[in-house]
């Protein structure tokens, strides 16, 4: 009862701390502060259609450097409690059901289409909704699928983590070149602007977003992988 | 204050999936229920961030129309809520996969999901 209770007032404290917001909410009529600026010079100040990908890697380019930090570090930690090298061994059975013919067939066919769409959207993150955190997502699903279809097929961790470092390495160093030959850390002026709209147009954004988008799918595919090895019997 | 706008909507939705999350973590004993409530407690959180910044019969800001190219600011809703919420549902990710892996963990050591056989920590 006293829990029930002390849980009651925990939702009307949560309850009460939000609805303030929520009652007095109108929405906005115009933009204001800082979304103004972004609104009004993001297109000659950075080229990119995509205004969110212009905040995401620009303006905001250092929180991006310190949000894949952290999908890094939660899939380390992963790999550190599954500890999937050592405790694999040929001899243990999976314990994966044989996959149907449907499955395995289906997923010949699909994924690398999946592939194919996880790296259209992040190649085109500066100009439609996408970017890289999206299509690595899309590109760890296709791994996913085939990892699901053919339980007996092993992903080499060597190649992973060899991508995944590389093009982290890759991002602080663009990083770096900024401050050397633009303005400043992560500013996408190292290389020609191009015309607005088109591909190859906002920059360094196209290629930071390649970086990123590797780095997402390695990492979540690593994360998929981990998990799928230590499901092992015995 | 129109009550049936789709900023409101969409405002109390994510307010009601919050609580809703909120409630879970509380109430489950299972520890893969208390994730999801987790989970919950995030996109909720996620939705109300997103309804912040849109701004009154304006559109998306992605400048690939030419008549969005100019008087911008007029145009669109603000891209620094997206912006941010697209980080946190990267974290998001990252965080619900750790403790899902936690509780496989413990689920190897007391074959039990039920958190209240966990007792090591409790005082």
């Amino acid at each position: 009862m006293l829990r029930n209770s002390l849980i009651l007032l925990v939702l009307l404290g949560f309850a009460a701390a939000i609805f303030p917001l929520l009652h007095s909410y109108e929405a906005k009529d115009a933009l204001t502060g800082v979304a103004e600026h972004y609104a009004n010079y993001g297109k000659e100040e950075v080229g990119a259609a995509n205004l969110v990908s212009a905040v995401v890697v620009t303006y905001r380019g250092f929180d991006t450097l310190g949000e894949v930090t952290i999908l890094f570090l939660a899939s380390a930690v992963i790999g550190l409690f599954l500890k999937a090298s050592e405790t694999y061994t040929k001899d243990t059975r999976s314990v994966f059901f044989k996959s149907t013919e449907i499955l395995v067939t289906a997923s010949r066919l699909l994924v690398p289409m999946i592939l194919l769409l996880g790296v259209y959207i992040f190649i085109n993150g500066h100009l439609t909704p996408g970017g890289g955190f999206q299509g690595g997502a899309v590109i760890a699903s296709a791994f996913a699928l085939l990892l699901l279809s053919r339980p007996q097929k092993h992903f080499s961790h060597k190649v992973i983590s060899v991508v995944e470092s590389i093009s982290g390495i890759s991002f602080v160093f663009i990083g770096l070149l900024g401050v050397l030959l633009a303005g400043g850390f992560l500013d996408n002026h190292i290389l020609a602007m191009g015309k607005f709209g088109t591909l190859l147009s906002a920059g360094a954004i196209p290629i930071i977003y390649i970086l990123i988008g590797l780095k997402v799918g390695s990492e979540l595919t690593g994360i998929v992988r981990n998990l799928k090895e230590s499901q092992k019997e015995g | 204050m129109q009550l049936f706008s789709i900023e409101y909507i969409s405002l109390v939705v994510g307010f009601l999936i919050l609580l809703i999350g909120i409630w879970g973590i509380l109430t489950r004993k299972n520890i893969l229920k208390m994730v999801i409530g987790f989970s919950l407690f995030d996109t909720g959180t996620h939705i109300i961030i997103v309804a912040l910044g849109y701004v009154k019969n304006k559109t998306a800001p992605i400048l690939n129309q030419p008549d969005l190219q100019t008087d911008t600011a007029h145009k669109i809703v603000d891209p620094v809520p997206q912006a941010l919420v697209l980080t946190a549902i990267v974290i998001g990710l990252g965080v619900t996969a750790l403790m899902l892996v936690y509780a496989m963990k413990l689920h190897n050591e007391k074959k039990t999901l039920n958190i209240q056989n966990y007792k090591d920590l409790k005082w």
